[in-house]
């Protein structure tokens, strides 16, 4: 049988046509797929074309180089049953280029037992690739002589930021060109806050030499001479600005907190509690006519723009260098703390934070919502840039130059893309909200593979490797050592604590847990 | 407001004579808290109501202050500003001349306008030595105030409660918010913005708005836009008479249905479904010939009532009524007629289908005067769905001539014993049980359910050796053809079985076929996989016979026949009479194939080593000397030995304890251990829903495209380039209608 097999295969298939096959050799005709295997003899010649006969050569040589051998002891009595894979092109082929290629698959699942050991191999493969290209780092806008004390978004252009220094310079820049489109001297002294109308026509900025001055976005023809559009003259300093999103009104904070309309010199309202000063004021963007500064007594006080009093204030451990308010969850907001954290509260549960935001290795100078209300920036004392979930204890990304100081401001872009920092040493950078994520326009099967590996890295996001893959950053030193520290320093308080409960009489020393630690009162 | 923001204006333009001049003028001003703050910028000076209620009542004082005659003004003018003012804005200066409560009421008496009531509850009042209490401190007032806000703010920002959740909870949240559709918007909005800036283009619009000449791009006037939309006369005339009519008509239908829904008696409307029934014969009837596609869809319709009939109880005798009836049976004729006729409509749905559009091809073909066996069945062949793959195409026909000559030839030889009248009919009965037999066969291997064949199959075999391979050929083909028409399952091979008996004899058809049909719905009533003994030659002449009398097949005379099941080994389908003399089936071959080579064995050992290095071994504790004299070369005794030796506990049975052909290593592997997951991790509960998560696959490789979409959707998507604004009201408002809506639907939903 071998022999004719072969001496057949070895002929032209125009020849087999004449010959014709022996009734002994049968021939299976598999389909990949059909779950009743069609079962044909192949005696008459026509249906032998040249695929199956290149098939069946192939088969055939196999057969007589590896397996003859071994089946010596075959006897060839035996008859033996070839199988020869057939296909039919119409089950392959597209009829025209655009329709989509069929695959033939079984998603049967008992044929596929391995599937979750090789999404697992995918998932990491992601995992390690994400890290590969994560590459935050945009570009740094440099041209300020003092540090970036305070930044502000066009509130109707994404390319446009602007920047205020210490030294009362602002700059305009075009973010897509990466340059600086108008310098201004604004103040004497440092720029304090900054802040562009909702039109995005012009824009104020408040400074040390007590003036708050309205700007006009677009620069002074030629000839002019740069000029604010208003200034109003204060008797104190103001080191804060906002502005309600709708409506021509404004808040400032110094000694007290002010509400200002865009057309009077004084201002509307003014709130005070106590004799403190407000280190930052900002208005709610859904609820708008709400506010939440940060005095310095360490406390966080609400108001209502519509009322003659504030609401209420919470009294924390540490000084609140600022917050943020939610802009898509009306009632919820996030201050930057000076004990290294950050703290979201509901407004209407004061009393304990509902989470606690750990990570900084010192204080935590600025913090910006995205845009989606699902995450937020922060920038720390420490020379770094940590992205938080909104709901996460730690943070999920960290971004750090060897060249960036302590980074004063930050801002994340309004479309969600990019974050803004703006530091001590006089730069502003442009990082990319998503380290790993590709910029640009993606093709259709870009972003499904994205997508794909995305819900892969969520899917196996707590098997070790993956999860240790994942979390790995090179920090700096200082910082690496500085964590290190604060941990130990961490758990020799807990122990103490522990301790403390345990020889003392039982329920004398209360259980305190995290949240509840960093808040002093709530007064009314 | 208006009368204090005009006040204010009036103070503006005194003020912007001079600061001080306005001062002068109005000597008895008296600052509040604010005003004293801004008098600090000489040319700031806002008074706001507290102001306004303040010169009130200053006004009134002086008022008061001149009914008594005697008092002149003494309020002081104020020249500097003070840090601290007192809260009741009054100066110290006027601190001696102060007004009793009953210089006020004094005047009351005389004061004619007031009524008897409040003369007396001043009276009372008087009277009543109770003092007031003292108004709340400062402090504390501003708290309560404080705390009323803060609860009215709480309260309002509650609102977004849903919103929040709504969109924590959405699987995808789509930013920008409110996106306006893309797309080419009409031209009136875009052109609406534009304005007419130069003059000219100012007046040219002047004088197109003036003559009432369009702007926009639909460039008609008013009227003309008025004509447009108009109707003739003629027009409108015609339309509505069309109305009327269709209204008309629609009436008298309405009308006839309901007078033909009050008719009671039973006999008109069985003779009205009749007729209907006929009707529709008749129109598919000639849809089968003039439109072929869409007596497919009537049939699929049918089919799809047949199908609904068989799922469904409601022509069974398990309903209400049927069941009531059922008792009522036995003494009412009517009511047994009743769940007779119930019955025969479930009958009447559940038949096959199949066989009426078999029929129709038939009588085309009959029409046509194609009496030839051969092109039915190559047409039929084509039918197979698969005809577009050339490899289906060619030279079938041949072998099925062959086929079907040697299967009359087989027929002819078995039936030789039957009555030469009923010759016929016995051969059709034979030769359908036949090919059903071979069907039932081709189903049980399918299923691989234990093979099963009829006795008289064995007989047969027997009987004829010669025409067995020609048999077997047959089964392949229609086992081919079944693999290549899935879809049409049965019924294709159903229907092809007809087509040849069809050919044989013609008359009988129709009952035989209603037989048949019987026998297959019994069939599969009773269970898909074990085939049902058929008849046996014997028992197919008796019913020949009785055929004879009454022309039909008694459906419990053939079917309540005890079943005899044989297990008999079931024959491949494809083999030789060689292949048939050795039955060595595959495993054998390779076992004879590697012979030498003891793999299996081999693998029995090494299973057997592994089980014995996973029991655990007794331990002897037996310490030597302890107890006894010590020494070198002494043995301890077999009794101690005996005594301290430990048995251990057997170890729980292995995993692979009944698969002689696996072996399960049951050890933790450190390697893969890096990569398991050692700790339930956080919002998991159970490890079930954890181990569910990761057990679902994501990948196109095991989910069908659309499933891969749905499942790797991102949670959050923002479009390029746009500025995501922060949620407005509207997005609240619009939730507010959204929940309302879910709750009116699914109250609909419910019942």
């Amino acid at each position: 049988t071998f022999t004719w097999l072969k001496t057949f295969c070895s002929r032209p298939p125009n020849e087999t046509a004449d010959t014709g096959l022996p009734a002994e050799l049968m021939l299976m005709v598999m389909q990949p797929g059909g779950p009743g295997i069609p079962q044909c003899n192949a005696r008459s010649p026509t249906l032998f074309t040249i695929n199956t006969w290149l098939v069946c050569s192939l088969l055939a040589n196999i057969f007589v180089a590896i397996i003859f051998p071994f089946c010596k002891r075959v006897p060839l009595r035996y008859q033996m049953k070839v199988k020869v894979i057939a296909r039919n092109p119409d089950d392959y082929v597209r009829e025209t280029k655009l329709d989509i290629q069929r695959v033939p698959r079984n998603y049967d699942p008992s044929l596929h037992p391995f599937e979750v050991s090789r999404e697992y191999t995918r998932a990491l493969n992601a995992t390690k690739l994400e890290r590969v290209f994560a590459k935050p780092f945009v570009a740094s806008l440099d041209g300020h002589r003092d540090g970036v004390n305070c930044m502000a978004k066009h509130a109707k252009s994404l390319s446009t930021l602007l920047s205020g220094s210490c030294d009362g310079e602002v700059k305009v820049w075009n973010l897509s060109k990466h340059e600086c489109v108008r310098t201004l001297q604004a103040h004497e002294g440092f720029v304090r806050g900054m802040v562009v109308r909702y039109c995005g026509t012009s824009f104020f900025t408040v400074g040390d030499d007590k003036t708050i001055k309205q700007w006009k976005m677009e620069s002074p023809g030629y000839g002019e001479e740069e000029e604010p559009i208003n200034t109003i003259l204060g008797k104190t300093v103001y080191t804060g600005l906002d502005h309600h999103q709708n409506d021509p009104v404004f808040a400032t904070c110094g000694q007290q907190v002010d509400i200002w309309d865009e057309q009077r010199s004084s201002p509307i309202r003014s709130f005070t509690w106590g004799v403190d000063s407000f280190s930052s004021v900002h208005f709610n963007p859904v609820e708008t006519e709400l506010l939440a500064s940060c005095a310095s007594d360490r406390s966080i006080v609400l108001y209502d723009m519509r009322e003659s009093t504030p609401l209420k204030k919470v009294i924390m451990t540490m000084r609140s260098n600022t917050l943020s308010w939610n802009p898509m969850e009306a009632y919820y907001f996030t201050c930057a703390n000076e004990d290294y954290n950050l703290y979201t509260y509901d407004m209407r549960y004061l009393a304990k934070p509902i989470t606690v935001h750990m990570d900084h290795v010192s204080a935590v100078l600025d913090v910006d919502y995205a845009p989606t209300g699902k995450e937020f920036v922060s920038a720390s004392f420490d020379k770094t840039i940590r992205i938080f979930a909104k709901d996460g204890g730690h943070s999920r990304e960290v971004y750090h130059t060897k060249r960036m100081q302590h980074v004063i401001c930050i801002k994340w872009s309004a479309d969600n893309k990019y974050i803004l920092s703006g530091s001590d040493e006089m730069n502003i950078r442009l990082w990319k909200a998503n380290a790993a994520e590709k910029l640009g326009v993606l093709a259709p099967r870009e972003r499904e593979a994205a997508n794909y590996s995305q819900k892969l890295k969520e899917k196996f996001q707590h098997h070790p490797q993956i999860r240790r893959i994942a979390r790995h950053r090179h920090l700096p030193k200082t910082i690496y050592h500085q964590t290190k520290e604060l941990r130990v320093m961490k758990e020799a308080r807990r122990r103490k604590y522990a301790n403390v409960r345990k020889h003392s009489k039982p329920g004398s020393v209360p259980v305190v847990s995290e949240k509840e630690k960093h808040v002093v009162t709530v007064v009314k | 407001m208006a009368k204090v923001s005009k006040k204010k204006a009036s103070k503006k333009k005194t003020r912007s004579g001079g600061a001080e001049q306005s001062n002068e003028g109005h000597p008895d001003v008296i600052y509040d808290d604010e005003k004293e703050e801004d008098a600090t910028d000489d040319d700031v000076t806002v008074e706001d109501e507290d102001g306004y209620d303040e010169r009130k009542r200053q006004k009134l004082l002086e008022a008061i202050g001149t009914l008594s005659g005697k008092r002149k003004k003494t309020l002081g003018e104020r020249s500097e500003a003070a840090v601290h003012m007192s809260e009741f804005t009054v100066n110290a200066e006027g601190e001696g001349d102060k007004v009793d409560l009953s210089d006020l009421i004094g005047s009351m008496k005389t004061t004619p306008g007031l009524s008897g009531k409040s003369k007396k509850r001043l009276k009372n009042l008087e009277q009543s030595r109770k003092t007031i209490e003292c108004p709340l401190s400062k402090q504390e007032s501003e708290r309560i105030r404080r705390d009323l806000a803060f609860q009215k703010v709480s309260k309002e920002v509650s609102h977004w409660k849903s919103v929040i959740r709504q969109n924590e909870r959405a699987e995808q949240l789509v930013f920008p918010l409110n996106q306006e559709h893309s797309g080419p918007k009409p031209i009136e909005r875009v052109v609406m913005d534009w304005k007419a800036q130069t003059p000219l283009e100012q007046e040219v619009f002047t004088l197109l708005s003036a003559n009432k000449q369009p702007i926009n791009d639909p460039i008609l006037t008013p009227t003309e836009e008025a004509s447009m939309k108009a109707m003739s006369l003629e027009e409108a005339k015609v339309r509505r008479a069309e109305l009327q009519k269709a209204r008309a008509l629609q009436s008298y239908y309405e009308a006839k249905a309901r007078r033909q829904r009050k008719i009671k008696s039973k006999k008109y409307h069985k003779v009205l479904n009749k007729a209907k029934s006929k009707d529709f014969q008749k129109q598919f009837d000639e849809m089968v010939k003039r439109d072929p596609a869409a007596a497919l869809e009537e049939l699929n319709k049918m089919e799809m009532a047949r199908m609904q009939e068989r799922m469904s109880l409601k022509h069974q005798n398990s309903s209400k009524w049927a069941r009531s009836k059922a008792i009522m049976a036995k003494y009412d004729e009517g009511a047994r007629k009743a769940i007779q006729q119930q019955l025969e409509v479930n009958k009447d749905l559940t038949q096959k289908l199949v066989t009426s559009l078999n029929k129709e091809e038939e009588e085309t073909m009959e029409e046509e005067g194609n009496a030839d066996v051969v092109p039915d069945f190559v047409n039929d062949a084509e039918q197979g769905l698969d005809f577009s793959n050339p490899w289906m195409t060619g030279k079938l026909s041949q072998d099925c001539v062959e086929k079907e000559t040697s299967n009359a030839v087989t027929i002819r030889a078995e039936e030789n014993v039957a009555e030469e009248e009923e010759v016929e009919e016995t051969e059709e009965e034979v030769l359908l049980r036949e090919f059903d037999n071979r069907r039932k066969r081709r189903q049980a291997q399918e299923a691989d359910a234990p093979v099963m064949l009829m006795e008289e199959e064995e007989e047969e075999e027997e009987n004829k050796d010669a025409s067995d391979k020609e048999e077997e050929e047959l089964s392949e083909f229609t086992s081919l053809f079944k693999g290549l028409a899935e879809g049409c399952g049965e019924a294709d091979t159903a229907a092809e079985l007809e087509k040849e008996l069809k050919i044989r004899c013609q008359e009988d058809e129709e009952l035989l076929t209603q037989g048949k049909e019987a026998e297959e719905e019994e069939a599969t009533d009773k269970g898909p996989v074990v085939p049902q003994r058929p008849p046996a030659t014997e028992n197919t002449q008796k019913t020949g016979k009785s055929r004879k009398r009454r022309k039909g097949i008694e459906l419990k005379q053939v079917l309540t026949k005890g079943t005899q099941v044989l297990q008999v080994p079931f024959a491949p389908t494809i083999e030789d009479a060689e292949d048939s003399e050795e039955k060595l089936d595959q495993r054998g071959l390779i076992k004879e194939a590697f012979a030498g080579d003891d793999i299996i064995s081999d693998f029995l050992k090494e299973k057997r080593k592994q089980e014995d290095a996973g029991k655990p071994k007794a331990v002897d504790l037996t310490l030597p000397g302890w107890g006894e004299w010590g020494g070198g070369g002494l043995q301890p005794s077999c009794r101690k030995r005996r005594k301290f030796r430990r048995k251990m506990t057997p170890p729980t049975p292995r995993k692979d304890q009944h698969l002689p052909g696996v072996i399960i290593s049951e050890k933790r592997s450190s390697s893969i251990r890096l990569h398991q997951v050692n700790a339930l991790p956080f919002p998991f509960e159970s490890p079930s829903v954890f181990e569910n998560t990761i057990r679902s696959a994501l990948g196109r490789t095991w989910n069908t495209e659309r499933t891969v979409k749905k499942v790797t959707k991102p949670k959050v998507v923002t479009k390029l380039g746009a500025i995501i604004e922060p949620m407005t009201r509207e997005e609240l408002v619009k939730d507010k209608n959204g929940a309302s809506a879910g709750t009116s639907s699914s109250v609909k939903r419910k019942p």
